[in-house]
C-alpha cells in the first residue's frame, strides 16, 4: 500500500534520511522505532508531503506522492497524526473535529463523529471547549480523533506517546488497538519500542537516517541486541 | 454636546473598523504586516470616483471598489509575501516588500490623478440630514454606520459560522497542522487578503465621501492609526480590532469637539498607551509578544 525506496532527505546540510526503504501493506500495523534524532519524524514528513525528498520515491497505492502537496495527500487519505499533537488551539474540540473531515474530499466518511466520541468519551463531554485548554493525553486523543474523522485509509502515527503519563498511553494504546482490529493500516513511529513493538506486525529500527534492522515484532522484541539497545530493561510479561 | 459627539465618534469608529479588521485577519493569519493596505484603502477610493466620474450610481462605484482593492490586496500577497514567507526573515523582509508596493500603488495613483485633489460630484450622496431625540445625523452618516456594520457582522458570521471561516481559523492557529487535515493555506490566503482589501476599499470609499477628498496620500493616517487599533485591540484578535476602532473614533471626536486643535492625535495615542498599561497584551490579545515569533 506504502512504498518507499532509497528515500533521502536533506535539511540545509543536515542528512536526515541516508535511503531509506519500508513497506507498509494494507491492515498492516508497521512500528518505525530508533533514538531521538533518528528522522523517524522526517520520513512521515516526507510521506505527507511536509518535507520535500532530494531523492527516492514514494509510492501510494501505485501513486507517487514524492512530488504531491501536503493537503492533496491528506484528501488521499494518507492521514498524519503529528508529533507533538499539533490541534488547533483556538478551536473548540468539535470544529478540531469538524475540520478533519476537510481532507474526505469526495470520498465518504468512513468513520462517523459518534465512533470518534465512542473511542474518546473525553472528546463528547469536552465538545465546546477550545483544544488548547485541554490536557496533553486529551489533545493526543483529540488530534487522532481529527485524522480519524478525514477517514484514513493509511494512518501515520507520529510518537502518541510522547510526554504523557503512563495510565492515558495505556488509553491512547487501547484505542489503537481497536483500530487495529477494525483492520486499519498504520504506520507507527514510536521511541517506546515495548508498546510499539507490543502493538504492531512488523517494525523497523531507524538510527542515523538508515533502517538497521527490520522484521517481524515478535521476532525483534525477542531479539537479545534490540532488548538491550531499544528496550532498555528486559520487557515484562 | 456629548451624545452627539459619541454617535459621530460610532460612525468614524466603524470606519477605523473596516479597515483596521482587515488589517489585522491578515496580521492574524499570516503574522506579517501589510504595509500597503492604506494604499489598497486609497485604491478603493479611488475605483469610486472614477466609477461615479463615468457615470455609474454610487453603489456599482462601491462594488468596483470593494472588488479592485480585494484582488490588488492578493496580488500584494502573491508578489511581495508567498516566496518570502519560506524564508527565515518574512517579518522584517514583508515590512520592506509592502512598504515598496505601498509606494507603487501611492505613485500610480498620484500618476492617475495628476497630483490633484479629487472631489466626488456635488450630489453624490444627497445632502439630507436627520433629526431625532435633539441628535442630528445625515444621510451619508447613516451610510457609513449601516454599511460598517453590514459589513463587520457579515464578516464575523463568516469567520465564526461558516466552514470556511473554520478554516481560516484554522490556518491561523497552525498552518502546518492545516496542510495535514487537507487545506490548501494558499486559497485561505487568497480569500483573506480579497476580505482584507474589499473592506479597506469599502472605507476608502466611505471616508471619500466623507471628507469629499481624495489623494493619493489618504492612505497613511489610517495606515498609522491602523497599527495602533491593531496594537490596542490585541494583535490579530478580530474582536479586539472592532472595539479598538469603536474606542478610537470616540476618542478622536470628542478631543476634537473639547480639546485645543492639533492635539487630537497626540491624545488618541495617549489613550492607546494608558489602555496598554493596564492590558499589554491590547484588550484582546492573548499572547505575549514573544510567542509570536517563528510560529507559521
Ligand atoms: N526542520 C529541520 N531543520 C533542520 N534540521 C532538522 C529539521 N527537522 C529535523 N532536523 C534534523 O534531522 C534529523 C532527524 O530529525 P527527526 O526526523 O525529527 O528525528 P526523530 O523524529 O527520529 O527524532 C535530526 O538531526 C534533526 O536535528
Ligand atoms: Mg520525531
Amino acid at each position: 500500500m506504502l512504498e518507499i525506496r532509497d528515500l533521502q532527505v536533506h535539511y540545509n546540510g543536515i542528512t536526515a534520511l541516508r535511503g531509506v526503504s519500508l513497506d507498509v501493506n494494507q491492515g498492516e500495523v508497521v512500528a518505525l522505532i530508533g533514538p531521538n534524532g533518528a528522522g523517524k519524524s522526517t520520513l512521515v514528513n516526507a510521506v505527507s508531503g511536509i518535507v520535500s525528498p532530494s531523492a527516492g520515491t514514494i509510492a501510494f497505492e501505485g501513486k507517487p506522492l514524492h512530488s504531491s502537496r501536503a493537503w492533496t495527500i491528506s484528501g488521499m487519505g494518507v492521514l498524519q497524526v503529528p508529533e507533538g499533537r499539533q490541534v488547533f488551539p483556538q478551536l473548540t474540540v468539535t470544529e478540531n473535529l469538524q475540520l478533519g473531515a476537510t481532507a474526505l474530499r469526495g470520498r465518504k466518511a468512513g468513520i462517523p463523529l459518534d465512533e470518534v466520541h465512542a473511542l474518546f468519551p473525553i472528546l463528547r463531554e469536552r465538545a465546546e471547549q477550545l483544544a488548547g485548554s485541554l490536557s496533553g493525553g486529551q489533545q493526543q486523543m483529540l488530534a487522532i480523533g481529527r485524522a480519524l474523522m478525514g477517514s484514513p485509509r493509511l494512518l501515520l502515527l507520529d510518537e502518541p506517546s510522547l510526554g504523557l503519563a503512563p495510565v492515558i498511553i495505556a488509553q491512547v494504546f487501547a484505542a489503537l488497538r481497536t483500530l487495529k482490529e477494525r483492520g486499519m493500516t498504520i504506520l507507527l513511529i514510536e521511541q517506546n519500542a515495548t508498546l510499539a513493538l507490543d502493538l504492531s506486525d512488523r517494525a523497523y529500527i531507524l538510527e542515523q537516517g538508515r533502517v538497521v534492522m527490520s522484521g517481524a515484532s515478535k521476532a525483534l522484541a525477542a531479539d537479545a541486541d534490540v532488548v538491550s539497545h531499544y528496550l532498555g530493561v528486559t520487557p515484562e510479561g | 454636546m456629548l451624545l452627539q459627539q459619541l454617535l459621530n465618534g460610532v460612525v468614524v469608529g466603524g470606519v477605523y473598523a473596516l479597515f483596521a479588521v482587515g488589517f489585522n485577519l491578515v496580521f492574524g493569519v499570516q503574522r506579517l504586516l501589510n504595509l500597503a493596505h492604506g494604499a489598497v484603502f486609497m485604491t478603493g477610493a479611488f475605483v469610486a470616483y472614477y466609477t461615479v466620474r463615468a457615470g455609474g450610481p454610487l453603489i456599482l462605484g462601491f462594488v468596483a471598489a470593494a472588488v479592485a482593492s480585494g484582488v490588488l490586496a492578493m496580488i500584494i500577497e502573491v508578489v511581495c509575501f508567498r516566496r518570502l514567507r519560506k524564508s527565515g526573515d518574512a517579518e522584517f523582509g514583508a515590512i520592506i516588500s509592502s512598504m515598496g508596493a505601498g509606494m507603487v500603488i501611492m505613485t500610480f495613483w498620484q500618476w492617475v490623478s495628476q497630483t490633484q485633489v479629487l472631489r466626488f460630484p456635488f450630489d453624490t450622496v444627497p445632502v439630507v440630514i436627520y433629526r431625532f431625540w435633539g441628535l442630528r445625523v445625515s444621510l451619508l452618516q447613516l451610510m457609513m454606520a449601516a454599511a460598517a456594520i453590514a459589513i463587520v457582522l457579515v464578516m464575523a458570521w463568516f469567520i465564526y459560522r461558516t466552514a470556511f471561516g473554520r478554516q481560516v481559523r484554522a490556518v491561523t492557529d497552525s498552518e502546518r497542522a492545516s496542510m495535514l487535515v487537507g487545506i490548501n493555506p494558499n486559497r485561505i490566503y487568497n480569500l483573506t487578503y480579497f476580505i482584507s482589501g474589499a473592506l479597506a476599499g469599502a472605507a476608502g470609499v466611505l471616508v471619500g465621501l466623507a471628507f469629499n477628498n481624495i489623494n493619493f496620500t489618504m492612505g497613511e493616517p489610517y495606515l498609522m492609526f491602523g497599527f495602533a487599533i491593531i496594537i490596542l485591540g490585541g494583535l490579530g484578535s478580530i474582536p479586539g480590532a472592532l472595539m479598538a476602532s469603536l474606542i478610537f473614533g470616540m476618542v478622536q471626536t470628542l478631543s476634537i469637539a473639547y480639546l485645543p486643535s492639533g492635539l487630537t492625535t497626540a491624545f488618541i495615542f495617549s489613550a492607546m498607551f494608558l489602555i496598554l498599561l493596564v492590558r499589554p497584551n491590547g484588550l484582546m490579545g492573548r499572547e505575549e509578544a514573544g510567542s509570536l515569533r517563528g510560529r507559521r
